[in-house]
């Protein structure tokens, strides 16, 4: 199952821990995730579902390219880090 | 119980109480996040703050216990957009207006009669109600997708900001709004329909036969009197303008001194005659005239304006004074104002004198009093 971790900046707002989760694209992991941390949803995603300009996502090393649709695939050994970028702070 | 006044900076939500005699800050809630808008529920007394996190977006957060402890709940947030909505564009960018949230910029309450309810103003100029105290917001369509919106444009940022919502004391359906820049916009029943009102409004940056256009002024704040809703105040980008028969007729006024550009206004709870402002030089130059800072006050109407200066800087000033950044409390007498460049002055003698809380702020975006 592919892993999810936060920054630990984000951690300081919301609850937002490390975990497995099922899914073959970003999306579907993360709709997994705020599943269970609903409140998780507003600090990655907009009102649209895209993901926040200043919220940057790395699968697997490599900064995720469908930033509206989170379509990127993942497999089941991949690991989805969601950081905050240097901009926007 | 200890009177407070709440200022949302740049770097957090302060808290101000005055404790045998002398004001203090206590408390700072957000540490190092901007809070733009803040609203003490008169009816619950429940705070409720905007904290713009600058990587994960705008949130609400609540608290009901005078700021000790607070709790997120939702956020106003903009329905997906159906694929097949006409596109609305900024006039004068040309740009499609975001359908998402950018910022908060104005939370009121309710009516008394209407527990529960709330009205929160954002940036990019959509309207949002509340009827559970802030558990869920739904966007008020009726604005939202009127067609007068498409007027709409950015004046203090760059997308259209209703930051004004006054609600009628008289009759709580009855709510005015105003945006910048989209002129005033008044509902009856509770926003399920709007009109857009404002004749005598003028906008001189505009061409000349949109000048007196309604929907396209730049009102930068108004105040509607608790004791006679049908006065307004209204700082505008082109001056000072009052109504006396709630906003559909407005008067511009010509005697301020030493300056009519200003963001903020306040209206006396009692005295519909009595305002104050914060005048800068204008829209090109916004420092204080001469560098030496004043608040206006008329007590007339508007007839006449005196500057009141005393206790504040007189050289090398360049404080600006947003718009939500101008406070008075109940009482009619204490106000407190606070400055882009960090300080914060407050007046126990409606204006006369002023002392400086600090000058060690960061920018302040919002200042509220409670329990004065």
């Amino acid at each position: 199952m592919p892993a999810v971790q936060f920054t630990a900046n984000l951690t300081r707002q919301t609850n937002a821990p490390a975990c497995l989760v099922a899914g073959k694209t970003v999306r579907e992991a993360l709709d997994h995730v705020f599943a269970d941390h609903p409140a998780l949803r507003g600090y990655i995603l907009d009102d649209q579902n895209e993901v926040r300009p200043h919220v940057v996502i790395f699968v697997d090393g490599t900064p995720m390219k469908d930033r509206c649709g989170l379509s990127d695939s993942v497999n089941a050994d991949s690991e989805i880090f969601v950081m905050q970028a240097l901009s926007g702070g | 119980m200890n009177s407070h006044l709440y200022l949302g900076t740049r770097k957090g939500l302060l808290d101000v109480a005055k404790i045998n005699g002398k004001w203090s800050i206590i408390r700072t809630s957000f540490l190092a996040v901007p809070v733009p808008m803040l609203l003490r529920d008169p009816r619950t007394g429940t705070l409720i703050a905007a904290v713009e996190h600058g990587h994960y977006g705008t949130k609400l957060q609540f608290s009901e216990d005078g700021g000790a402890t607070w709790e997120e709940r939702a956020c106003p947030a903009y329905p997906v957009k159906p694929e097949d909505y006409p596109e609305v564009v900024n006039p004068m960018s040309q740009h499609p207006v975001p359908w998402k949230l950018m910022n908060i910029w104005a939370l009121e309450a309710g009516g008394a009669d209407q527990p529960g309810l709330l009205w929160c103003g954002t940036i990019p100029g959509g309207l949002f109600k509340s009827k559970d105290n802030g558990a869920s917001w739904e966007l008020v369509r009726s604005l939202w997708d009127h067609p007068g919106r498409a007027k709409w444009f950015g004046g203090g940022a760059d997308w259209p900001a209703i930051h004004t919502v006054c609600v009628d004391p008289r009759d709580s359906s009855h709510v005015l709004i105003a945006v910048s820049c989209g002129g005033i916009w008044e509902t009856r029943d509770t926003g399920d329909t709007w009109t857009c009102i404002g004749s005598g409004v003028f906008a001189e940056f505009m061409p000349p036969e949109q000048r007196f256009d309604p929907g396209i002024q730049d009102a930068h704040r108004i105040a509607m009197c608790p004791a006679n809703p049908d006065a307004l105040w209204m700082q505008h980008h082109n001056g000072i303008f009052k109504s006396t028969d709630g906003g559909n007729n407005w008067t511009h006024l010509t005697t301020a001194d030493p300056s009519d550009f200003g963001f903020a206004t306040v209206v006396h709870p009692d005295d519909a005659g009595t305002a104050w402002f914060v005048p800068g030089i204008k829209d090109e130059l916004r420092v204080p005239v001469e560098n030496a800072l004043c608040v206006m006050r008329t007590r007339d109407g508007g007839a006449t304006f005196e500057a009141l200066r005393q206790g504040l800087p007189q050289e090398n000033a360049y404080h600006v004074v947003y718009r939500h950044a101008l406070a008075i409390a109940n009482d009619g007498e204490t106000l407190a104002f606070g400055s882009t460049t960090g300080s914060v002055w407050i007046s126990e003698d409606s204006g006369d004198t002023w002392e400086r809380l600090s000058a060690e702020l960061p920018p302040i975006y919002c200042v509220r009093f409670a329990d004065v």
